[in-house]
């Protein structure tokens, strides 16, 4: 094993943590803020690609098709996330975790069947867009561009999340009511909308992930339900509501996934959830603090 | 308190009839049914054996349907790859179900709320995950077909009448678990674990016996899928099935001891009904699921006996 396949596999399973990060991100921050325990997380994603998909190939799978799509994707994900919160979630709020797993599960279930009414069973694929095609060299080691704009694309969201979280004033809010909920109300700030805004991001979020992974692999039914799992045990790992705790842990199963499959290929399927039991074993309540 | 006994007879009146009902059954109904009816058997006992954790004790237990797939593909391993007697399978997949139960319940009693559900969920999918990679035992991704079974277990009725024996069997043991100082102490457990600490009850250890319990006789509806299906796939432990056994108990309750299996009957008849006018089944248990979250938490049989003790309360007021 040489140095430079080494290189470009831990390059490969970095762009990939990436992946999982914009996912878990949105995952973690509607955990931390509403206490939800969101199922439909993965389904959104799955709507990501799949409207990424038909935005591209509107556009005869041309240049232009992608960026509209990366661009529509995430935000047509949002409205529907905003019309799942106001209209479902917003009344199960004081309810116990498995009612509220559950009402999300039942999300799953139905937007699986609507994508399957929607857009068929057939597998669909998405072009990258010429500008990130091919692959470059660095240090012996040949890596594919569009791992490389992943790359560029997780630390802009975790960049951009954290100004938001930190330096707006919406933002502090959020962080507070992730901590108090009851004195936020009490202090005479309208909570609802925070909920609803928070649980929008998020699914901009899953959708923006969903559309970044469409290129890169066929888009298929059941693509949700990987994800979600993988997800969520990134956000318990990282700790509970922690954004930096979803970045490391994303970090840590992309590339130990991306180093089982050069080493052991043929159980490479059991690394994430390996780590994930070993982690969750050594540090039961997450690597970081659980409320940010 | 002769209410009380009233309706304890009344319960057990029931139970007598429903269960004269079953027995004859098979006689009226076409082979399809008959199959389909042991189909609700073992799904009944596999949603049972979970409310022992999730509805008593309590315990965000996510991933349920490991138990099952192991004590199936037990059996299905023992009858295809050794020479083992049939006797064997059957012992030997409840324990291996409930051994599979205390290694991964050591570690998750330890947590509390949704960490132990994450838990569950990460070490069942990495059963599910081992399963579907070993191929040199458990046949990967194609899973085990034509599992041979013994002469007097070929035919469907014979395979009901055992599924009905041995889930009536477990109904009690587990009825008589629940109703024992083990049970009572595991609701408290449930209730108030801060209380029941500083009482001196072990909490963890009481939750991990129930756990350890609930996977051995999810174990045994291993076997009982077995014989009903006569194969097994890797789908059985993947987790969107431990999902569809936490409907059935939230559907019939997860308060009311039948709860679980009148929530496992209603599924699976329903699916196969649905099944007949669309191939989007999936879609009818999202909507239904959703209704019943929003409109009835606390499950059919759940909402029946609130009706029902408002009701006795009142009259005794009177």
């Amino acid at each position: 094993m040489d140095f430079a396949t080494l290189a470009s596999q831990f390059f490969i399973g970095l762009s990939r943590g990436m992946i999982f990060f914009i996912v878990a991100a949105g995952l973690t921050l509607i955990f931390g803020v509403l206490r939800i325990t969101n199922f439909a997380h993965g389904a959104l994603y799955m709507l990501g690609a799949f409207i990424a998909y038909s935005v591209s190939t509107l556009f005869g799978q041309g240049p232009y098709g992608f960026w509209l799509a990366l661009l529509v994707a995430p935000i047509a994900v949002m409205l529907v996330s905003l019309v799942i919160e106001r209209g479902l979630l917003r009344f199960i709020y004081n309810r116990n975790h498995l009612i509220q797993m559950l009402l999300t599960y039942s999300l799953v279930l139905i937007a699986g069947d609507l994508v399957k009414i929607i857009w068929g069973t057939e597998y669909k694929s998405m072009d990258i867009p010429g500008v990130l095609r091919g692959s470059f060299n660095l240090w012996g080691a040949s890596l594919p561009w569009y791992n490389a704009f992943l790359l560029i694309v997780g630390p802009i969201v975790a960049l951009g999340l954290w100004l938001f979280l930190s330096k707006t004033h919406l933002g502090k809010i959020c962080r507070a009511t992730a901590t108090d909920r009851e004195m936020v109300d009490v202090l005479g700030i309208n909570s609802t909308r925070v909920f609803a805004m928070v649980f929008a991001l998020g699914g901009w979020l899953a959708g923006l992930g969903g559309a970044l992974i469409a290129p890169t692999t066929t888009i298929s039914m059941g693509m949700d339900a990987s994800i979600i799992i993988y997800a969520f045990l990134i956000v318990v790992i990282g700790g509970l509501g922690n954004i930096w705790g979803a970045l490391i842990s994303s970090i840590i199963m992309g590339v130990g996934e991306a180093f089982g499959i050069l080493f052991i290929p043929s159980i490479a399927i059991i690394i994430p959830y390996m780590i994930a039991g070993v982690l969750l074993i050594v540090r039961p309540s997450g690597l970081l603090k659980s409320a940010w | 308190m002769s209410t009380k006994k009233f309706s304890n007879y009344l319960g057990l009146g029931l139970a007598v009839a429903g269960i004269l009902i079953l027995l004859i059954l098979p006689n009226m109904l076409s082979q399809y049914y008959v199959y389909l009816i042991a189909t609700v058997f073992t799904t009944a006992l596999l949603a049972s054996s979970l409310n022992l954790v999730l509805g008593y004790g309590g315990l965000l237990h996510l991933h349920h349907g490991v138990f099952f797939g192991v004590g199936a593909y037990t059996v299905a391993i023992v009858m295809t790859k050794t020479s083992w007697p049939f006797a064997v399978a059957v012992l030997l997949a409840p324990i291996i179900a409930a051994l599979i139960a205390l290694v991964i319940g050591w570690f998750c009693v330890r947590l509390r709320g949704l960490y132990f559900g994450m838990l569950t969920l990460a070490l069942g999918q990495l059963v599910w995950a081992i399963v579907y990679r070993w191929n040199a035992l458990t046949e990967g991704d194609n899973g085990i077909h034509a599992i041979p079974v013994p002469e007097f277990l070929t035919s469907i009725n014979s395979v009901y009448y055992t599924t009905l024996v041995v889930l009536v069997l477990a109904l009690i043991i587990l009825y008589v678990i629940n109703k024992s100082p083990f049970g009572l102490t595991l609701l408290a457990t449930r209730d108030n674990p801060v209380r029941s600490e500083s009482v001196g009850i072990n909490v963890k250890r009481h939750r991990l016996i129930a756990f350890v319990i609930a996977g051995f006789f999810s174990g045994i509806a291993g076997v009982l899928f077995v014989l009903v299906e006569r194969s097994v796939a890797p789908s059985l432990l993947f987790w969107n099935k431990s999902a569809e056994i936490l409907i059935m108990c939230l559907m019939g309750g997860l308060t009311v001891f039948m709860g679980p299996t009148l929530g496992a009957g209603i599924l699976v008849l329903l699916s196969m009904v649905v099944g007949l006018y669309t191939e989007y089944w999936l879609l009818v248990l999202g909507l239904l699921l959703l209704i019943l979250v929003l409109f009835l938490p606390q499950g059919i049989l759940g909402y029946a006996m609130e009706k029902y003790d408002k009701r006795r309360s009142i009259g005794g007021e009177n």
